[in-house]
């Protein structure tokens, strides 16, 4: 089997992998709206702790229960960039492709 | 950098549709050296236990963990679904061994998400076949809320449960090993005495047991939404 690797292709992988690596950044933006969510989540436990110190039981397990399941929206966003950083099924897709 | 999950050894059965057998990661080999310690710390611990009425020692804090959350239990479950304690005792102790296992060198097992899946389906299954047989009929009826027309987005939602669940706890639990060992990776080792400490600190022993903490009371808000019968 022979194999002819042009310039073209050279540069359509270099492009792929720029845009995996970009894209893999950009779902940081993910991870920062769920931390704006748990801040606000935070803040509005405090306020109430405040204002009714004797409920801290169980507003702390509320809150924690939420801020596990507002986290799972940054965990997803992380394992996706994990996936698109080390597994690389895009530029992998590709290499077969061109290969061809 | 230890990322990759590396395979020990295969053991060569059903290779027609297995290919390569069953192949036995990092992930088994640890899985068995924290059931190992958990084993033989529950035989020593077993040994010292005496029915008495003022207990001493190590008694004393195992019989205070144990009322904790048989407490815990009955207050999330009921009184009548106390049976079920057992195995979110099991499941909480062993996440925390897991999820510690990073301070002496080992590679998480929850780090892998064949050991989260597992763990999470359990669940599922405990919660479909224990709502089931509490319940029967208002297990069915629980599927047609609000109206009927809302089945296919309850089932999807009952699908998404052990998904969410176990990813949680895979993609925490990964993150924290990744940096620990992007950090071992790039830091020479005459620099990396001591201040890793506070990362392991921070990645295994918080994060560990806040996820092995939130695991349980997850599980145990979704099967109690199954249990524990509505009002009216």
């Amino acid at each position: 089997m022979e194999y002819y690797v042009t310039a073209e292709i050279i540069r359509m992988g270099g492009f792929i992998l720029m845009a995996t690596v970009i894209s893999a950044a950009a779902v940081i933006f993910a991870g920062m709206l769920g931390a704006y969510a748990q801040g606000i989540a935070t803040s509005k436990a405090v306020e109430g702790i405040s204002k009714n110190p004797e409920s801290r039981g169980e507003v702390m397990s509320t809150l924690i229960v939420g801020c596990a399941i507002t986290e799972t929206n940054g965990i997803y966003a992380l394992l996706i960039s994990f996936i698109l950083l080390f597994v690389n099924p895009i530029f992998n897709a590709f290499t077969a492709w061109a290969a061809f | 950098m230890n990322l990759d999950n590396r395979a020990f050894f295969t053991i060569d059965v059903f290779t027609d549709f297995l290919e390569g057998g069953i192949w036995i990661t990092e992930t088994h080999i640890n899985t068995w050296i924290i059931m190992l310690i958990m084993i033989i710390l529950a035989l020593i611990i077993r040994r010292k236990l005496t029915k008495t009425d003022t207990p001493t020692g190590i008694q004393n804090v195992i019989e205070l963990i144990v009322d904790m959350f048989d407490k815990f239990i009955i207050s999330n479950l009921g009184e009548k679904n106390r049976k079920y304690g057992n195995w979110f005792f099991g499941v909480f102790t062993f996440l925390i061994f897991a999820n510690f296992s990073g301070l002496i060198g080992l590679r998480p097992p929850t780090a892998d998400i064949t050991m989260t899946l597992a763990l999470s389906m359990s669940t599922f299954f405990i919660i479909h076949i224990g709502g089931f047989m509490y319940n029967p009929k208002g297990y069915a009826k629980s599927f047609l809320e609000p109206f009927f027309v809302f089945l296919p987005m309850n089932i999807i939602g009952e699908l998404a449960v052990p998904v969410s669940l176990g990813l949680r706890l895979f993609g925490n639990i990964l993150s924290g090993m990744i940096i620990l060992s992007i950090i071992y990776y790039i830091v020479p080792w005459f620099l990396a005495i001591g201040w890793p400490a506070l990362l392991h600190a921070y990645f295994d022993v918080f994060a560990g047991l806040i996820q092995a903490f939130i695991f349980t009371v997850l599980s145990l808000t979704f099967i109690s939404g199954k249990l524990i019968e509505k009002e009216a």
